[in-house]
């Protein structure tokens, strides 16, 4: 990103300027703790209990994101869609997840729509199965059985398709019309033009906010813990009922998410470089 | 003069309306294959509408276009995008994808429309791009072209799907003075190829030179056409010869 000043400024920055000061401040404060970790019994120990979420955390993350792309994808296609019906819905869709705090989301998914997905699922083999003469397989489902962890993941994909929702419409229509125009144009159809000309470039513009949202969809993860899921917040918490050492745990649970967002922030910029070599 | 061959391309009673603005009143023209017709005229005359009602980037209110006789059925998405398949079209603005690479531009529409193999494409664009003079450039990305090399780019990707007919609409009035003649040089040539090609221009030296018809238009229908002996430089309407006269003194 080019600032207003930068054709103005009369010569490069010094190298002292420029050189990444905060980066090396977190580097040093990273150091310490690991030295902090490496030596002493009480930071290793929660260390390792902490250690034992990353798992969730990580696994919650990976899942929840490209879900949420996937939908926001299917929402900012039918944002931008000449069909009134599909548009009316994507903005009802957004309109209601932009508006409720992700906790309470988490919330009324875990505990309102999952059973009652689960009913209508249940309700829908009972319809079925004597038309297929058999017994309904969803017979003995019970809300129960869905894992708090699915039921999160389901929660973030949704709160988080808005958001990408919004992103990438927003990309798509910045894209020059003639873009469109000249793909239509060579015969290609709505959908191949979309595919091969417009969502690549749409992809290439929304790139840094699409690393914003990853990284706050990590941090976001730690919402999980509210329903007893055992990512590294929860661990830390479960540490701290247990032994009251509340300092220690959170100064580490903050160095295990930092060093998470650092590394995404660093290979999304990466990427973001890669791609800018080339064209507008 | 030989006896009129079927029309390649033609348009019947087009009508064209932006709120209260008629941009095309009724348009009739006929496009006669191996011919080049320049269409001219002042600004807001319609020329644009026209040419972007031939392959339905604008959707005519009424009036219907025929491809090599055939009728193409506005309502059905298949054949609009078969139609424009076949129909090439040159920009203003040239429009290539930023994010491809120029032999990728130019193979993209024949590998994904025309299914053509990847190599085959690769070697189609090839093909294309030596005819416009830019063997060398294939490798490029669009930014790193001048506006001129952009245009003869955006010239080889339309003619890359071999269309019946090459529409191009100013096709150098986002150039500069310097950068119209490599331009002008690859439409010229296609002409003496005998490709079909419809132009909307300002440069009236241009259609005079290049093109066998000139249709002159004013506020949205055609006032005149005929060849550019008669349109350009004995115009019957007065309308024209204020047009042409203006064109020659300036």
């Amino acid at each position: 990103m080019i600032g207003p000043d930068s054709d103005l400024a009369p010569d490069q920055p010094s190298l002292l300027a420029r050189a990444p000061w905060w980066l090396l401040a977190l580097a040093l404060a990273g150091a310490l703790l690991g030295w902090h970790i490496v030596t002493d019994d009480l930071w290793r120990d929660i260390a390792t209990r902490l250690a034992s979420g990353l798992g969730v955390t990580l696994l919650v993350t990976a899942i929840a994101f490209p879900l949420a792309l996937a939908l926001g994808l299917a929402s900012a296609l039918a944002l931008v869609s000449p069909h009134p019906i599909r548009r009316q819905v994507a903005t009802l869709y957004v309109q209601v997840v932009r508006g409720l705090p992700v906790l309470v989301q988490i919330f009324l998914v875990a505990f309102v729509l999952v059973p009652l997905g689960v009913e209508a699922v249940r309700a829908l083999g009972a319809l079925l199965a004597p038309l297929l003469e058999a017994e309904n397989p969803f017979a003995g489902l019970r809300a129960s059985e869905v894992p708090m962890v699915a039921r999160v993941v389901a929660a973030l994909a949704f709160a988080y398709g808005a958001f990408e929702a919004e992103t990438l419409r927003g990309g798509l229509t910045s894209l020059a019309r003639g873009q469109a125009e000249a793909a239509r144009a060579l015969g290609l159809s709505r959908g191949q033009a979309l595919r091969h000309v417009l969502l690549p470039q749409t992809f290439r513009r929304v790139l840094p906010t699409l690393g914003n949202d990853f990284i706050c969809l990590l941090k976001d993860s730690a919402l999980v813990s509210v329903l007893g899921v055992r990512d590294i917040t929860q661990e830390a918490r479960l540490y701290q009922s247990a032994t009251f050492r509340y300092a220690e745990s959170l100064v580490l649970l903050a160095f295990f998410y930092l060093s998470l967002t650092l590394l995404v922030a660093l290979a999304v910029r990466a990427l973001e470089h890669r791609l800018r070599r080339h064209a507008a | 003069m030989p006896p009129e061959a079927t029309p390649i391309l033609e348009a019947r009673r087009l009508v064209k309306r932006y709120g209260r603005v008629i941009a095309l009143d009724g348009v009739s023209l006929a496009i006669q294959p191996g011919r080049v017709t320049a269409i001219l005229g002042p600004s807001g005359s319609g020329k644009s509408t026209l040419l972007r009602c031939l392959n339905f980037l604008v959707r005519p209110e009424s009036g219907e276009v025929r491809l090599d006789g055939v009728f193409s059925d506005l309502d059905q998405a298949r054949a609009l995008d078969a139609h424009r398949a076949r129909v090439g079209m040159v920009f203003q603005q040239f429009n290539l994808f930023p994010h491809l690479r120029v032999r990728e531009n130019i193979a993209l529409a024949p590998r994904v429309v025309r299914r053509l193999g990847p190599a085959a494409a690769l070697a189609l664009a090839d093909r294309h791009l030596a005819r416009v003079g830019l063997a060398d450039k294939a490798e490029a990305f669009p930014g790193e072209l001048s506006g001129g090399q952009q245009q003869r780019a955006a010239i080889a990707r339309a003619l890359a799907m071999e269309p019946a007919v090459l529409l191009c609409d100013e096709p150098t009035s986002a150039l500069d003075p310097e950068l119209t003649g490599e331009v002008l040089a690859v439409l010229r040539q296609l002409a003496a190829e005998r490709v079909t090609m419809v132009v909307v221009t300002h440069d009236v030296a241009f259609a005079r030179a290049a093109a066998q018809e000139v249709v002159f238009m004013d506020a949205g229908r055609i006032v005149e056409q005929g060849p550019p002996e008669q349109v350009i430089v004995a115009p019957a309407s007065e309308r024209a010869r204020r047009f042409f006269g203006r064109e020659a003194a300036g």
